[in-house]
């Protein structure tokens, strides 16, 4: 009588291993990487159904949903990898309309050649960067490009969140008179990965700012459920996102110099590369709008968590039909803070 | 941040601003014209027009070396690229410049050229020796503060034995062009651009020192103050100039000797003098053809001369008929004067040079002052 023997699966190599074309045929290879990877370090009651989507309880209120693809180069850099930045962006992104983010998707975009040792790397930050905030990864996708037509790999993520009733945080609903407060030192993140970069290696203690900001929201907007705005000051910076605000909100803004905080080693390096921080990017730091009235309370509330320690009120909505963003220089003129023309930093996040 | 920011403190703002308002004798307008796109940059990034008296105008000059290409150079580095199929290696801020049929060199890197942004000569060596089977090419541009750097390169090419690498030598010279401005017909003859002074270059006179200004601040009877490229120095420069107006001195004075000696940099002076010599004439963007304002590769370094190792033939070719930027660099209009400025030609579709580097007069302009005309208006 024969026995059919048990199919003996060589394990990934997650040492030596690179991506193949097999890793995202749809056969075995891609199974197992999904098996000993992903299901692995995301590990979660969704994953382990092995099903192509994930079926969860909608709680009741509004949901919001938001999707961010993450390219960044280099891959790894202080203070974060393009694995933990592809998970806090899009819990930031969520979480700036006051909603509670709840699961998470990621799709992969893998380059044919790519060390899996890498792939392990990454997965593994992302799952602990998840689990440190509390979303899990509920449902994913791979594909495997061949080689030059990727740049190692991309990563997608989508991110869908609740949000109380009477919150209604929107970019469109600054007024004159309102307030801009910032949650910290701008600039850390774009200047930490330019540090990094090939070419342009510098020293420097500046490490990335990545940081999922929704534990710091949920305190803010308890504080102060009447905020009128908030973003994350990504790519373009602080100065994209009130252009932004301000064609939204149909305002101008003026703020001061020299009450907009940048720490000096990363002044010292925007000096050398004849950067502006206004406009470097930042992962975790958010700028938010509210009533006057409102404003030290909330600015209190930031500062008391330790994701807003140097929160600062920098300036405010001013009424100005041509929408323009003006400071006052800390030399004692004033100038626009122009939307960025051009990239300044290539594929930071 | 240390040995920056004393150089643009607002109280020491304040108090100059104040000794340039005593300064200036009522009823006397006083222009003067800060060569370098890096006065520019400075002038409009921190506002330091706010802390002058009406009386001071400045006026922006043609020292950004973007800004000053014109546009058959552009050809020339694209058709490097596209049609001798080297690696271009470029500054940044030249990606934008419009050349011919509205193409630059981002359009050409989409349409499949290999051009990569460097910060510096060096860094197209590297490429250069990491890619011995392609030729590569460092446009050079820049006055002489980015010139020692490239002979520097030739040099260590030279030593190297490296046989793909050139360079696409497109520097030029500072005093040729502000002799040039004051010999413009619209300055010397019809006095339709009346300057009482300069503010000289910075780190060009770090290198060439203040001796070179000496002819000129002496024939042409106009002050110069070499000064720094932070806010205070500017203020500093200005007020210097004015007392000089007001005495009816026409000298070269120094603010900017934390760096600058009247001899400057001898061992760069002579890497250049080693490697490059004086061009007969070179085209700038408005201002059209100027005699020995230029530098070109030594016949000894022949071999590194990207013109001559792949045959280059200069075509000029005229400027949009909109554009403004010849007056504008010449000093005789403002950017505002220019009718398709932040209309047609913006930051992100540059018609003319000057809106394309920040160091340009437009751009400068377009991306930290134009509220000031809905405050006019």
């Amino acid at each position: 009588m024969s026995v059919v023997k048990k199919d003996y699966v060589r394990p990934i190599d997650f040492k030596t291993g690179r991506v193949d074309m097999s890793h995202g045929a749809g056969g075995r290879a891609m199974a197992q990487l999904i098996d000993e990877l992903f299901v692995a370090a995301f590990d979660n009651e969704w994953l382990r159904q092995l099903n192509d989507q994930a079926c969860f309880a909608v709680p009741t209120g509004r949901m919001v949903m938001a999707t961010d693809s993450h390219v960044v180069s280099p891959l790894f850099f202080p203070g974060g990898d393009i694995g933990s930045l592809s998970v806090h962006g899009t819990i930031n992104d969520v979480a700036m309309s006051g909603a509670r983010p709840l699961y998470l998707s990621a799709t992969f975009i893998l380059e044919e050649g790519f060390p899996l040792a890498d792939l392990r790397r990454i997965v593994e930050s992302m799952a602990a960067a998840s689990q440190e905030a509390g979303v899990p990864v509920v449902t994913g996708d791979t594909k495997v490009v061949e080689k030059g037509k990727g740049d190692g790999v991309f990563i997608t993520t989508t991110g869908v969140g609740i949000v109380t009733e009477g919150i209604e945080i929107s970019g469109d609903r600054a007024r004159p008179g309102d307030k801009v407060l910032v949650s910290g030192t701008l600039g850390d993140h774009g200047v930490a990965i330019m540090s990094f970069r090939e070419n342009l290696q510098f020293e420097t203690t500046i490490r990335s700012d990545t940081a999922a900001l929704h534990g710091l929201v949920a305190r803010m907007v308890e504080a102060v459920p009447g905020i009128r705005c908030l973003r994350d000051p990504t790519r373009g910076g602080l100065a994209a996102t009130l252009n932004e605000f301000a064609r939204q909100s149909r305002v101008g803004f003026r703020i001061r110099e020299r009450d907009v905080p940048v720490r000096s080693e990363v002044n010292a390096a925007c000096e050398l590369l004849g950067l502006d921080p206004l406009y470097v990017a930042n992962e975790g730091k958010l700028v938010a709008i509210c009533a006057p009235e409102d404003a030290e309370r909330l600015l209190a509330t930031m500062r008391a968590h330790p994701l807003g320690r140097d929160a600062a009120v920098i300036g405010e909505a001013i009424d100005d039909s041509h929408r323009f963003v003006q400071m006052e220089t800390g030399f004692g003129g004033s100038r626009i803070v122009d939307w960025l023309s051009g990239e300044q930093l290539p594929r930071i996040c | 941040m240390k040995y920056v920011d004393e150089f643009r403190d607002g109280q020491l703002a304040r108090i100059l601003a104040d000794r340039i308002a005593q300064a200036v004798e009522p009823g006397r307008t006083y222009r003067f014209m800060e060569f370098c796109g890096g006065h520019t940059h400075a002038i409009s990034r921190y506002g330091v027009t706010d802390l002058l008296p009406a009386s001071v105008e400045m006026v922006h000059g043609p020292g950004c070396p973007v800004c000053v290409l014109p546009i058959g150079r552009i050809d020339n580095a694209i058709a490097l690229a596209l049609e001798h199929g080297a690696i271009l290696c470029t500054y940044a801020d030249t990606m934008r410049v419009p050349a011919s049929e509205r193409s630059s060199l981002t359009k050409a890197k989409a349409a499949g050229a290999d051009i990569r942004m460097v910060y510096s000569a060096a860094d197209a060596l590297r490429i250069a020796r990491e890619n011995p089977a392609r030729e590569v090419v460092f446009f050079a541009i820049g006055f002489e503060t980015t010139t020692p750097p490239t002979a520097i390169a030739i040099l260590a090419a030279e030593r190297a034995g490296l046989a793909n690498f050139s360079v696409f030598c497109n520097h030029v010279l500072t005093p040729a062009a502000i002799a040039n401005i004051l010999e413009s017909p619209q300055v010397r003859d019809i006095g339709t651009v009346p300057l009482d002074g300069f503010v000289g270059p910075a780190h060009v006179s770090c290198v060439i020192g203040s001796q070179p200004y000496e002819f000129f601040a002496e024939e042409y009877a106009k002050p110069v103050v070499i000064a720094g490229f932070e806010p205070l120095d500017v203020m500093q420069a200005v007020l210097m100039l004015v007392e000089q107006v007001n005495d009816g001195r026409h000298e070269v004075e120094n603010e900017f000797s934390r760096a600058v000696t009247r001899e400057g940099n001898g061992k760069a002076k002579a890497l250049v003098a080693e490697v490059f010599e004086l061009r007969r004439s070179f085209e700038w963007r408005g201002l059209g053809e100027v005699p020995y304002s230029a530098l070109r590769i030594k016949t000894k370094y022949a071999r590194f001369d990207a013109e001559k190792r792949f045959g280059i033939v200069y075509r000029a070719v005229a400027d949009n008929k909109a554009c403004e930027c010849g007056a504008i660099l010449r000093g005789a209009k403002r950017p505002k004067d220019c009718k398709v400025f932040g209309t047609v030609c913006t930051p992100e579709n540059p018609l003319g040079s000057c809106m394309v580097s920040s160091e340009g007069a437009c751009a400068a302009y377009y991306t930290y002052g134009r509220f000031r005309d809905r405050e006019a208006a």
